[in-house]
């Protein structure tokens, strides 16, 4: 007889022949999971040793107290009878044990339930990634003209949707926005400013730091940061609630009343930021020259009217009305992500975390494609 | 409970007809070699059926079998990959999309969580499809949502929100709205679901009187054996093994004479009740 002990304070495992084709698995002591299992390896080294057994039987006389760690271990005794079609006699187990095995064994396992891990090559890997990608663009665009046509329909009249849903979200994204974009976009401008101080100071041109201040700003910095203030804020608290909205149901709820989900909760939404991200650009860009001016009057020591005045010189009108349409074209991008990440939640509370995210990254990777075309665009106008 | 039957407005503001499923007209519900399947994976194939006018029409089978997929392929929540979905003579699968919301404001549904909107009150949830499709004015919407919710035992709490109520409350709500337009077919995803014993009778007794007094006619979703038998009169088995319609009828004679153990295994909970747990509703 060989015996196995383990090395912690476990049960006993160890083996005998009742004859020269009977294994017999002789189980002694506290069988518990938290003190490990033995390895099934060990049992294949016993059944691969000539003679080699043709069944398999236990013996429990010394078995002590146990729990689902010796049925684990018993399970795996089974799943290798099974596959060398050995018979297995379990009578000399105890009685739960048995049930136990026979209640798991109960229900036979389902064709196909099982995921099988499979190896993947990079380049598999990359061109799912780039057809997952370009699928994504396409929804993107789909979903963006199924809201043009939800905008024609509110254009005649015919869109349903609450007006306190609009007033609600345009006070979430305007006002309630305030602080952090006032925050954000005062240090932009004080870093712009800093920055092309340090450089333009060294030709004595410091007064220009109001130049780069304020182009920068009303061209692009100031529908930009706006942009990227609210699709971190406003576009992932969209997906999160439309998310929230499709795991509760609430959303197939809107759809079988016959009330489309696409006006009654995307249009306020999309209309919202439409409306609202010109106004928080106009603001940003205040904010921005304020910035540039602080850093002036302390660092430069140029005065604010001086600062501003150069400013005037510096900005048209044609750059300031310029970044407004940039920022209300953002403001559709941010409110469409947003909305079409939570609309493709998936059903789970983790799907409403991915979708926030998600919403988030799109809304930022478009806005930056969108401003790259702008740029483009607006250099072939000459504005 | 008397029928009121509320004139419900079309997309352009007309008036439609109310009633969309005459009595001597075809059946309220045909479900057509309906396959269901998700990609390549088909779920139940060869589903047919016909649902008459004032059935109480179970949908029934074991975890996984995709009852609750069947109702959202009924409801146009879900494409079908084959088959049809009509109501009365309206082929609702090849409909458009407009006249598709038209047609589903003469259902009500309730979900399995109540699925209530929860930035609104109770009384603005009922309100909503009243507001939407009626002419009703504000104070009439008012009268009415508070009726609805006092006929399902929420008098009082139209100013709660669904956050402020306990799941069973919540359900009833969505019943409450489900019948705000007093549809004429009501769909019920797992009604007892979640609900304890008493408050899952009350529902089926409401679920009896929706269909008595309001001539509704009724889908419900479930695998509560007592609720099978307390009020369905028609059914479908759905198997998952075999992936289509095994049996069919009144449960209660489909425990009589069924021959296939599978739908005997899950009628009786595998063999432990010789007699079904029925309640005599009158």
């Amino acid at each position: 007889m060989q015996a196995l002990k383990q090395s912690q304070p476990s049960g006993e495992l160890s083996f005998a022949r009742s004859d020269a084709s009977t294994l017999v698995l002789r189980l002694a002591g506290d069988w518990h999971l938290r003190h490990g299992l033995p390895e099934p390896e060990l049992v294949l080294k016993q059944l691969d040793t000539a003679p080699k057994p043709a069944r398999l039987t236990f013996d429990a006389a010394g078995l002590g107290d146990w729990d689902s760690g010796l049925l684990t271990f018993l399970m795996g005794i089974n799943e290798i009878s099974h596959k060398r079609n050995l018979p297995v006699d379990w009578s000399p187990l105890p009685e739960g044990v048995r049930r136990l095995i026979q209640l798991a064994e109960a229900v036979p396992e389902k064709t196909g339930a099982r995921h099988e891990a499979s190896q993947v090559s990079f380049m598999e890997e990359l061109g799912h990634a780039t057809l997952l990608y370009a699928q994504g663009v396409s929804e993107f665009l789909r979903f963006l003209g199924e809201v043009t046509i939800a905008f024609a329909r509110l254009a005649v009249g015919k869109a349903r949707f609450r007006r306190i849903d609009l007033m609600i979200v345009i006070q979430d994204c305007s006002a309630n926005a305030f602080g952090i974009v006032t925050l954000v976009t005062f240090l932009v401008g004080v870093i712009l400013a800093f920055e092309g101080a340090v450089q333009l100071q060294q030709f004595g041109a410091s007064i220009f730091v109001a130049d780069l201040v304020g182009i920068a700003m009303m061209r692009d910095m100031g529908a930009m940061m706006a942009a990227i203030i609210m699709a971190g804020r406003t576009g992932a608290a969209f997906a999160a609630q439309l998310g929230s909205m499709k795991v509760t149901q609430e959303i197939d709820a809107l759809t079988t009343m016959g009330i489309s989900p696409l006006e009654f909760l995307v249009l306020p939404r999309v209309l919202a930021l439409f409306l609202m991200i010109p106004l928080l650009c106009v603001y940003a860009d205040c904010l921005g020259v304020a910035g540039g001016a602080f850093v002036s009057a302390t660092m430069l020591h140029i005065s604010l009217r001086t600062y501003l005045t150069e400013t005037q010189h510096a900005v048209t009108l044609t750059m300031i009305f310029g970044g407004i349409f940039k920022a209300a074209v953002y403001g559709i991008i941010i409110a469409v992500a947003g909305c079409l990440r939570g609309f493709q939640c998936g059903n789970s509370s983790s799907a409403v975390g991915d979708a926030a995210t998600a919403a988030v990254v799109t809304g930022i990777v478009y806005v930056i494609v969108a401003c790259g075309i702008f740029a483009f665009i607006f250099n072939v106008l000459g504005i | 409970m008397a029928t009121t039957l509320l004139p419900i407005s079309s997309s352009d503001g007309k008036r439609v007809s109310v009633t969309r499923f005459p009595k001597d007209g075809p059946p309220p519900i045909i479900v057509r070699n309906l396959t269901m399947a998700y990609g390549t994976f088909v779920l139940m194939k060869d589903i047919n059926f016909t649902v008459n006018h004032g059935d109480i029409f179970i949908i029934m089978g074991g975890s996984g079998s995709g009852k609750s997929t069947l109702l959202r392929h009924m409801l146009g929540l879900i494409e079908p990959a084959k088959g049809e979905v009509w109501y009365g003579n309206f082929n609702f699968t090849r409909a458009e999309p407009l006249q598709r919301e038209e047609m589903l404001r003469h259902f009500g549904v309730l979900y399995q969580g109540g699925a209530l909107w929860s930035s609104m009150t109770l009384a603005e949830n009922v309100g909503l499809p009243l507001g939407e499709f009626t002419d009703l004015s504000l104070a009439e919407i008012r009268e009415v949502a508070a009726l609805k919710l006092a006929l399902v035992g929420l008098k009082g709490f139209e100013n709660y929100y669904p956050s402020q109520i306990s799941g069973g409350m919540q359900k009833r709500a969505g019943l409450a709205r489900a019948i705000a337009l007093d549809p004429e077919i009501l769909f019920f995803d797992e009604p007892s679901a979640g609900l304890d014993p008493i408050s899952s009778r009350l529902l089926d007794d409401l679920i009896l009187e929706l269909r008595d007094n309001l001539g509704a006619t009724i889908v419900v979703v479930t695998h509560e054996l007592a609720s099978i038998f307390a009020i369905g009169n028609n059914s479908i088995f759905l198997d998952a093994e075999s992936r289509t319609v095994i049996a069919q009828g009144d449960p209660k004679d489909l425990l009589a004479h069924c021959t296939d153990h599978r739908v005997q295994t899950f009628l009786t909970r595998g063999g432990q009740d010789a007699q079904p747990s029925a309640r005599n509703h009158g």
